[in-house]
């Protein structure tokens, strides 16, 4: 236990350092201050469209800082030094998972209210912007970073993580997005269910690929 | 440190469709020591690897007795973090206590660094940090390549001296290099010998 904080810590410090904790706050409030720019000033298409334009704002600032997670560890080292203590690479992939989740999770929401007020969405939109954001951006950062392990050693790795990681964050955007106009919670409940799937299956399919990627 | 035990049993390694080597045994007791010979590419950083378990072999056993501590040219320090910070990471995950790192940063003759950020660090002083970071760690196995690159003379006593420590307190090392290492007696392995010529059929 001790081990994983040792790492999660060590990670956090990574993102702090390298400023990596502001950039998906900036990254929606600025996407949120341009869409009234683009779709005009109409208080009532704001309000109505606003949920689902934050969904896709968070969605792709989860691809941010994805080059950053895993790539620079492998080319220095990093991961074969914790690896040759024995320590598993599943162990490093949760810590890597829950330290990114904290990174651009918990920030995202602080920047909701903010952004919910730019596009006129009322209290209880952003009451359901902000739960479904804590369910959803566990899947979301595990999603980043399963891609960040697959593409760990390729060139222009960024731009192929994106491509890799959209099509399969479409569900996540539906739930999410759908959680805004549901009264009976199905969206909530569906969301909920893969955030559950994605977060059990990346340190394991992460921790094969960093493996697999040694070789 | 006692018991520590690094045995190969017939082991190959093939990379990239292309087998390297085949049939290297070695069997290091404790305070046995192995230098890894031969011209570039000839398989000598794979074979560290194979002994760390970071490459599985493609034929053959290996066997270890003891925690492994791997010392090769990536530095794996946070470049942005004075040089103990850094180090004191891995002096952690190593269970290691902070009079040990102190030690293990005496021994490289790295204190007056201590505060300086990784990333200042000539090539010669990243060298002796990651030699500082295998000594903290207390682990039996030693597994050096090219331990002895960048360092200067006085470095490279220094380098001599943890290694003859090492061996004395019932330590294991392999090392590959190309300079002479004040290795006492080693088990040379010239790893040309073992060279497989006839090419492998793709599976």
């Amino acid at each position: 236990m001790t081990l994983l904080w040792l790492l999660i810590g060590r990670d956090l410090r990574q993102a702090w350092t390298s400023a990596g904790l502001w950039l998906p706050v900036a990254f929606l409030l600025l996407v949120a201050s341009l869409y009234p720019f683009a779709v005009g000033p109409d208080a009532a298409l704001l309000a109505r469209t606003g949920g689902g334009m934050i969904w896709i704002a968070a969605l792709l600032a989860s691809l941010l800082p994805v080059d950053r997670l895993i790539a620079p560890d492998a080319q220095n080292g990093v991961l074969d030094q914790i690896a040759v203590r024995g320590i598993g690479e599943e162990t490093v992939v949760l810590a890597r998972l829950v330290a990114h989740w904290i990174g651009f999770g918990p920030p995202l929401m602080v920047a909701t209210p903010p952004a919910a007020a730019l596009l006129k969405l009322s209290a209880e939109t952003i009451l359901r912007l902000e739960i479904g954001l804590l369910v959803g951006t566990p899947a979301l950062a595990a999603l980043g970073l399963l891609v960040a392990t697959l593409t760990a050693g390729l060139r222009s790795s960024g731009a192929l993580a994106g491509l890799l990681a959209l099509p399969l964050a479409v569900p996540l955007l539906i739930f999410g997005a759908g959680t805004l106009g549901d009264g009976s919670g199905a969206a909530l409940k569906f969301l909920a269910a893969s955030s559950l799937l994605l977060v059990a299956i990346t340190p394991f399919a992460g921790g094969a690929a960093i493996r697999t990627g040694r070789e | 440190m006692s018991g520590a035990a690094l045995r190969l049993d017939g082991v190959a390694c093939l990379r990239g469709g292309r087998m390297l080597f085949r049939g290297v045994d070695l069997s290091l007791e404790p305070g046995g020591d192995a230098l890894l010979a031969g011209p570039n590419g000839v398989g000598k950083s794979s074979l560290l690897r194979i002994c760390a378990g970071l490459l599985p072999a493609f034929a053959g056993r290996v066997e270890r007795r003891g925690g492994v501590a791997l010392c090769d040219e990536r530095l794996a320090l946070d470049s942005n973090l004075a040089l103990r910070t850094a180090l004191a990471f891995w002096a952690e995950l190593d269970g290691a206590t902070s009079a040990q790192l102190d030690a293990a940063i005496d021994a490289m003759a790295l204190g007056p660094l201590s505060s300086v950020p990784v990333r200042m660090l000539s090539t010669g002083q990243r060298k002796r940090a990651m030699l500082a970071r295998l000594i903290a760690s207390d682990a039996a196995i030693w597994l050096l390549d090219e331990p002895g690159n960048g360092l200067d003379t006085a470095s490279l006593d220094l380098l001599g001296h943890a290694v003859n420590r090492h061996l004395a307190a019932g330590g294991i090392v392999v090392a590959a290099s190309h300079q002479p290492l004040p290795l006492a007696a080693p088990v040379t392995i010239a790893l040309d010998e073992y060279r497989a010529d006839d090419p492998v059929e793709p599976a």
